[in-house]
């Protein structure tokens, strides 16, 4: 026996639910084809060979959503045998709208009336029994989130795929069935009769995607043309909403004498909670209070520690267990520290440095100054060689005090991190070295790199699948909506955004929860742009090495990231990829409610593996080319491997002075630098590793900032593109969205260098041209006036 | 012609007739909102717009531009 079973229901009724209660962990979770919609099946619980389908939560079965176009193709061109459909018992009306149409599929149906409980809970009354005989189909009730009727309602379901039974139609108006019998007549009379309905209705809607299909030759279309104006006449209304209108009359008409809903005046508890949160005074404040906690929790606190664990501990050195030792350890290390590092030459050597303005020697000095030996270690093995190429030369004191440090190892129960011990097993077993570098350099440090952001992101998704159960993230969009669809986003872009100023990976998963299509991909697209936690050292570096630490350089570079999401925003929502209508905000404010810790963690766990999943192979596999490309090259004239060679002599740096040239125009076209944006692409932090601080300096503070803008806008990291791929489920979106931000970074720090290099008398004709050029570009499409609206056949493509 | 962008906040209206066309009017209408549907305005976002309505006993939320396109009694 292989029977299919689609579940299909609104948004917010428990669909996933009952979903997750008929087939348990037996779940498959993919994409629906060409489109980001997600797609999960599973093996029906206690039954051989039943597959449930679960649909996107849709309201209707209309062509203008990729949800409903993904659904009503999936029932009508592969004709599941049974359709389960769930409905919110606590509002009726306009859950079996969606009900009256799955019925003309000519497919079984079966209603599971959720929220059962509640809905007595309310003091209304609902008769199954009569609901049941008035829809000619059975109805089951349940409570998905108690579990109570979920095996009656599977069990009807079978048996209605047994036995094949479909529903009897309704029927609309007199003049609409005779348009309905005429357009059934001509168009689709080979289809089997109870496969009909659906098509002339949808023909009589006058459904562009319907029509297409049918192929049908210019004359029928006339004819069926005229049956629909003849009816539109008739009922003075055009055919869309005489179907619509008759549907919801159909409904009431139902619903009269099986359901009664008392009346009252009470409010509930989630009209009591809504009315404080969406509030027009304290909304703003509250909505900042939760953003707040949501960053906090997830990005500031739990977040960083976790993957500093995972980071440093479990993919680094390793980590004391349970924090036994740690505190013996630092009271050794200060003891230590006491002894032979702190003396009165270091101070005045550190605080020379740092009154001469030699970058990280301030930070070196509050480390000295407040004897932090951890602090110190840290800075002095960033900036320790920078300060000693300026004269400041430490090593001769500080070197062998590092060296004899006491050894954490030593203290506690020390757990090694995973490539200590697997380094250790390569030593054990005589592994060559270039392999042992592939493995730890290479592999281990791309699966760290992957799951370096997992824990944050477990955190952080698991904020998001509360807000979005318990009803809040809607309200966020109804709160912000007004900002942000003036540059083409939706107010639920605000959280990506939010989570990108700590790490664009998480930033970019986020955007899950934006249901619009068109929303998501430019969420995606433009949440890089934001300055994140990595970018943050490329700004320190530039601001301090040859801005002298000014206020503004820091703040300007989330200004960028604002201003770059705005202009990309508006250019991008006037071209063709993101034009036509604009996205309906037509939306549900579903009710309040707490959600089940299952379902949380569910949800958590779903993303977070499709994360490690989808963006790991590409992270991966980065991680892996850019070794190979560092580690050999050609040194002395002879090729060979050396995982510790300049990054000029490798690959990676001969292909950093080829395309250096095109980096000419923004000022810093050096080898170095273009290979430091290279390597930003592993992580933008590495751009400082490679580009120390004296690189900086014998760089103007035009080509410096030029350096910055580029860097800051131009395709994140690998990690990130991950992401975009996940996200966007498009090869062809991922290039789009990556070619897009390199270019648009390319153009701004071209305009910026080339005019600031004119405005400070050193500009030359040819670069001054160019940028005056982009920048009339850039304000062209930023100004001109949007596409006409197309046609909504254009829209569903 | 009357619509549902001018109703006030705690104000209950009548739709009359549905304007415009395509998918926002489709969707307004899949929602629940059609002729003779008593709408019920419960407020404005903080800033102004879109607006929150009762309509067939849950909530709905929608643009004033597209409140504009519901005449109203």
């Amino acid at each position: 026996m292989n029977l299919r079973i689609a579940l299909a229901g609104n948004p917010n009724v428990g669909k996933t639910t009952l979903f997750n209660a008929l087939t348990g962990s037996n779940q498959f979770i993919g994409n629906w084809p060409g489109v980001t919609v997600e797609k999960k099946e599973g093996k029906l619980k206690r039954y051989e060979g039943i597959t449930v389908t679960d649909l996107p939560g849709i309201y209707s079965l209309s062509p203008y959503t990729p949800e409903e176009v993904v659904a009503r193709n999936y029932l009508t061109q592969e004709r599941p045998d049974a359709i389960l459909n769930i409905v919110d018992g606590t509002n009726l009306e306009r859950n079996l709208y969606l009900t009256t149409q799955l019925t003309e599929l000519g497919i079984p149906v079966v209603i599971a009336v959720n929220m059962m409980d509640l809905l007595r809970r309310n003091g209304d009354r609902l008769d199954t029994a009569k609901l049941s005989e008035r829809l000619g189909c059975r109805v089951v009730e349940i409570s998905a989130l108690r579990g109570t009727g979920i095996n009656e309602a599977a069990e009807a379901a079978v048996e209605a795929a047994q036995i094949g039974q479909t529903v009897p139609m309704h029927t609309f108006s007199g003049p609409v069935e005779h348009a309905l019998a005429h357009i059934e007549e001509v168009t689709v009379h080979h289809l089997p009769p109870q496969r009909q309905r659906w098509y002339a209705v949808k023909l009589f809607e006058r459904d562009e995607q319907v029509r297409k299909q049918l192929n049908l030759t210019p004359e029928t279309e006339q004819h069926i043309e005229a049956d629909i104006a003849a009816a539109e006449r008739e009922m003075d209304d055009d055919a869309e909403s005489i179907i619509t209108n008759e549907r919801y009359l159909y409904i009431a008409d139902v619903l009269k004498g099986c359901y009664h809903k008392k009346q009252t005046s009470r409010m509930t508890v989630s009209d009591r909670i809504d009315r404080v949160v969406t509030n027009r005074i304290a909304a703003l404040p509250i909505f900042a209070a939760i953003m707040f906690l949501v960053y906090y929790i997830a990005v500031s606190t739990v977040g960083t520690f976790v993957t500093d664990w995972t980071n440093d501990g479990l993919f680094g050195d390793g980590w004391h267990l349970f924090g036994i030792g740690s505190t013996a350890y630092e009271e050794a290390t200060d003891a230590y520290a006491e002894q032979s590092l702190w003396s009165d030459a270091l101070y005045q050597t550190v605080y020379d440095a740092a009154e001469s303005g030699i970058p990280g020697a301030s930070q070196l000095l509050d480390a000295v100054e407040s004897r932090d030996f951890g602090a110190f270690a840290e800075v002095y093995g960033t900036y320790g060689e920078a300060l000693a190429e300026a004269g400041y030369d430490l090593s001769a004191t500080v070197d062998p005090v590092l060296e004899g440090a006491p050894d954490t190892a030593d203290f506690g129960v020390w757990v090694p991190g995973i490539p200590v011990l697997i380094g250790r097993f390569l030593t054990f077993v005589h592994c060559a070295g270039w392999l042992e570098s592939l493995i730890l350099d290479g592999i281990v440090g791309g699966v760290g790199a992957v799951l370096g952001f997992v824990p944050q992101m477990l955190v952080l998704f698991l904020l998001l699948a509360f807000l979005e159960a318990c009803g809040y993230m809607a309200r966020i969009a109804f709160v912000m909506d007004r900002i942000f669809r003036r540059f083409g986003l939706s107010g639920k872009s605000f959280i990506p955004m939010l989570i990108g100023t700590g790490c664009g990976v998480p930033g970019i998963m986020a955007s899950r929860t934006i249901e619009n299509d068109r929303d998501r991909k430019m969420t995606i697209m433009t949440t890089t742009f934001i300055a994140c936690g990595a970018k943050l050292p490329i700004v320190t570096l530039i601001a301090t090495a040859l801005f002298g630490g000014t206020w503004w350089v820091a703040p300007s570079a989330y200004f960028l990231g604002v201003a770059a999401i705005v202009i990309s925003g508006i250019i991008l929502k006037k071209t063709r990829l993101f034009s036509g209508d604009p996205a309906p905000f037509v939306m549900e404010l579903p009710a309040y409610h707490l959600p089940t810790v299952g379902n949380l963690v569910r949800s958590m766990w779903e993303r977070g593996s499709s994360f490690i999943r989808k963006a790991g192979t590409i992270i991966l596999l980065a991680s892996v080319f850019i070794w190979v490309t560092s580690s050999f090259g050609v040194v002395d004239g002879k090729f060979l491997f050396d995982s510790g060679m300049d990054l000029e002599n490798s690959l990676l740096g001969m292909v950093g002075g080829v395309i250096s040239v095109l980096f000419v125009p923004l000022g810093f076209g050096t080898v170095k630098a273009t290979v430091a944006t290279v390597m930003g692409l592993v992580a933008k932090e590495e751009v400082v590793g490679v580009f120390g601080v004296l690189d900086f300096e014998s760089m103007t503070r035009i080509a410096a900032y030029s350096f910055l803008i580029f860097n800051l806008l131009c395709a994140p990291c690998f990690a990130a593109i991950g992401a975009i791929r996940r996200e966007m489920n498009s090869a062809k979106w991922t290039w789009f969205a990556i070619g897009y931000q390199c270019v648009f970074a390319y153009v701004i720090s071209l305009i910026v260098y080339q005019l600031g290099m004119l405005f400070s008398g050193r500009g030359n004709v040819p670069g001054a041209v160019a940028a005056f050029l982009a920048a009339a570009v850039l304000i062209f499409l930023l100004v001109r006036p949007a596409r006409a609206r197309t046609k909504r056949a254009e829209v569903c493509e | 012609m009357k619509t549902l962008r001018e109703a006030k906040v705690g104000q209950t209206v009548q739709v009359v007739k549905l304007h415009g066309e395509g998918a926002v009017k489709r969707r307004i209408m899949d929602m629940g909102i059609t002729r003779g549907t008593t709408v019920y305005v419960r407020k404005v976002a903080p800033l102004g717009d879109p607006i929150e309505v009762t309509v067939r006993g849950y909530e709905l939320s929608l643009r004033k531009a597209d409140a504009g396109m519901i005449e109203t009694e």
